[in-house]
């Protein structure tokens, strides 16, 4: 036996001559010193990091048995869910990874509004996310053509045909897009390429320019504020810990925790009620028949609703695309030199709140019929979401901010001593509102929508006493 | 082997700097023109689009048959009298009565939109968001309310559409629905994809 004690050094030692390797490891790592303050909005990152390997991997599984052709597509579909060896799960796998995808980036994305992390020196990190965001979503628009059911079909066609209104090149830019009259074959064909290569590239680069960008200027925090100001002798933040093994390790129980998650709608509700996966996508497509009603995958249907509630087609359209582009210009319309929400005004606190109502109502509305109630609140929502970036430069500038810190707050102090709320203070608020939040509840417990979801509710329990499984986990 | 500074010419430098991009930039515009007009229709899905015979013989007054063109429906709808009659009725409601926006052969721009006033031949397809409207004849169901006399229903959106594919005032879709370029071969043979004039030219 030859004994080797150092060859693990040798051998990075031999490495550390041709390729940076340990100056990665350290920058990247081991020497990359993030705030110590981090909460759980910060796990939603690598998070998205591990979505992003998940839907690779399982593409790649699917890819060896799915067949691009609008004959076969359907029937690969169903036969890497009933005949291939575990293509079930896999295939489950990639479609609620595929939600689970922008739940995290929805969720991340709004960590970076609550915390002012787009902010100066941070423009380009936002800038590279957002760009990831649209990539995101165009991969995702794709990769719903390819199973090639009934939503997939008509979705598609909806989403491309917007194109059209676009002035004297309309016809024609659509029909270069599809690469034919209609949505056929090539154009599946072309998706495909599209979702399986193209798409994926351009992310995974985006990634890397995301985190390198990141690492340039270093992670906010929910204190938002500049840990590098403070340092100690050796040059290492005051109140920055190590990436590794700190983040690592608690990164990696936040892993546990939403892939347990993930592994609970994986099994018992992988098409999420009709949410991850439409119900009319379980019936090939049909180019002569309409469904019903077309609504798409719930993670677009906040711009769906903004399209729908503008009434010309042309006018719909550049409102859609507007929602997503006047996003990229956060970092210049918020004028407040405060980053975190925590030491921020009340004015941008409402802002946010009155943002993120119409932000999830429009994504309701977007599922829900076109009746006229909902066109009315559709377009309430879509005036409060431009509203409130189009008159942020006002409201952000008059802003009456809290002092910020010097040093990050540790232990962070609870929500309501932060807003100044003794507990004294916070029981003769709740005192004077309960009388009218029981009158709010007693009205909201008389609508019809209400018993429905009751009795949902009330079905679902039952459902879970009766199953074997399910008691268990009561 | 190092050179002087004073030696170099810069302003020949500057030039071949300035020329050789110029010409890389064009010459990666031309290669981007084969990418690009790859997305185009093939020959294939082009023949694929050829026109197409309709027999309407069987065609029962109030019956509408969808036949496939270019991947789209193709309606071919016989008109009643009495569904004549409603066309002028609901033209004070209607966004393009005339159809001076709309898309359709020339010998089908009237109040029909359609060569024989009987047979309306259309796509089938909205001229919103592409989806197929609704075939709904009837008048005054509970769910179109009582001002409706027969005419086409989108059940994505919700646009309306008269017995002549006329859209309506207030609803999503921008034009009428498209009529495809037809005419009549016998009196009960259509073809689709072709107009009379490209027959008399060619």
């Amino acid at each position: 036996m030859n004994e080797c004690k150092d060859c693990g050094s040798r051998l990075l030692a031999w490495i550390d001559e041709r390729f940076p390797l340990l100056k990665v490891w350290n920058e990247h790592f081991a020497k990359y010193y993030a705030p110590k303050n981090f909460n759980f909005w910060y796990f939603f990152g690598s998070l998205a990091l591990l979505v992003l390997v998940n839907q690779i991997l399982t593409g790649i599984w699917l890819t060896m048995n799915y067949k691009p052709s609008a004959d076969r597509a359907f029937d690969t579909v169903e036969i890497i869910m009933r005949d291939v060896d575990w293509g079930w799960l896999i295939r489950y796998m990639h479609a609620v990874g595929a939600s689970m995808f922008f739940i995290v980036v929805y969720m991340h994305m709004f960590r970076g509004m609550l915390y002012g992390s787009y902010k100066k020196p941070r423009e380009l990190v936002w800038l590279l996310g957002m760009s990831m965001y649209v990539a995101l979503m165009a991969e995702a628009f794709m990769g719903y053509l390819l199973p090639w059911g009934q939503m997939s079909y008509w979705g598609a066609n909806v989403i491309i045909s917007l194109f059209g209104a676009i002035p004297v090149i309309g016809d024609d830019l659509v029909t270069w897009i599809r690469g034919d009259f209609v949505i056929s074959d090539v154009t599946l064909n072309r998706f495909f390429s599209f979702h399986v290569i193209a798409v994926p590239l351009v992310l995974v680069f985006l990634v890397f320019l995301h985190i390198v960008a990141l690492h340039k200027v270093g992670s906010n925090n929910p204190d938002g504020i500049d840990i590098k100001a403070k340092k100690d002798k050796n040059g290492v933040p005051l109140d920055g810990i190590p990436f590794h093994p700190y983040y690592t390790v608690k990164d990696l129980f936040a892993a546990t925790v939403f892939l347990t998650i993930c592994a609970w709608i994986v099994f018992y509700a992988p098409d999420f009620g009709g949410f991850f996966l439409e119900h009319p996508n379980f019936i090939p497509a049909d180019p002569l028949k309409t469904p019903e009603h077309i609504a798409p995958v719930w993670y677009f249907t906040p711009f769906y609703s903004i399209l729908r509630a503008i009434p010309s087609k042309f006018g719909g359209m550049l409102a859609m695309f507007a929602a997503i582009i006047i996003l990229f210009f956060l970092p210049w319309l918020d004028r407040c030199s405060v980053r975190s929400i925590r030491y921020r005004g009340i004015t941008y606190k409402i802002a946010l709140a009155l943002f993120l109502i119409s932000f999830l109502s429009l994504g309701y509305l977007g599922t829900i019929p076109p009746t006229p109630t909902a066109a009315f609140f559709g377009i309430v929502f879509t005036i409060v979401y431009f509203a409130f970036f189009l008159f942020m430069p006002i409201y952000t500038r008059m802003e009456i901010t809290k002092p910020v810190p010097e040093r990050v707050v540790w232990p962070p102090k609870p929500f309501l001593e932060r807003e100044g709320w003794t507990p004294a203070l916070a029981r003769m608020i709740w005192k004077i509102m309960r009388p009218f939040f029981e009158k709010l509840a007693a009205i909201l417990q008389s609508l019809p929508p209400y018993k429905k979801a009751a009795e949902a509710w009330s079905n679902t329990q039952t459902m879970i006493k009766n199953n074997k499984i399910l008691r268990k986990f009561l | 082997m190092s050179q002087d500074d004073s030696q170099i010419d810069h302003e020949k430098r500057k030039f071949l700097t300035q020329t050789a991009t110029v010409v890389g930039a064009v010459g990666a515009t031309m290669a981007a023109v084969p990418f690009l007009s790859y997305f185009k229709p093939s020959e294939v899905t082009l023949e694929a689009g050829a026109p197409i015979e309709v027999d309407i013989t069987k065609l029962e007054p109030g019956q509408l048959i969808r036949v496939e063109w270019r991947g789209k429906p193709i309606w071919a709808l016989k008109r009643t009298e009495e569904m004549l009659e409603t066309l002028p009725k609901l033209e004070p409601l209607l966004r393009d009565p005339l159809s001076e926006e709309s898309i359709q052969p020339a010998a089908a721009q009237n109040r029909y939109r359609s060569i024989k006033p009987e047979i309306f031949v259309a796509v089938g397809v909205c001229t919103h968001l592409s989806c197929s409207p609704t075939y709904r004849p009837e008048v005054a169901p509970p769910d179109l309310g009582k001002d409706w006399l027969g005419g086409f229903f989108c059940p994505c959106h919700g646009s309306r559409f008269d017995l002549a594919g006329r859209v309506y005032k207030k609803v999503p879709a921008p034009t009428n629905l498209e009529v495809p370029p037809y005419r009549y071969l016998t009196d009960t043979r259509i073809i689709v994809g072709e107009e009379e004039q490209q027959e008399e030219s060619a």
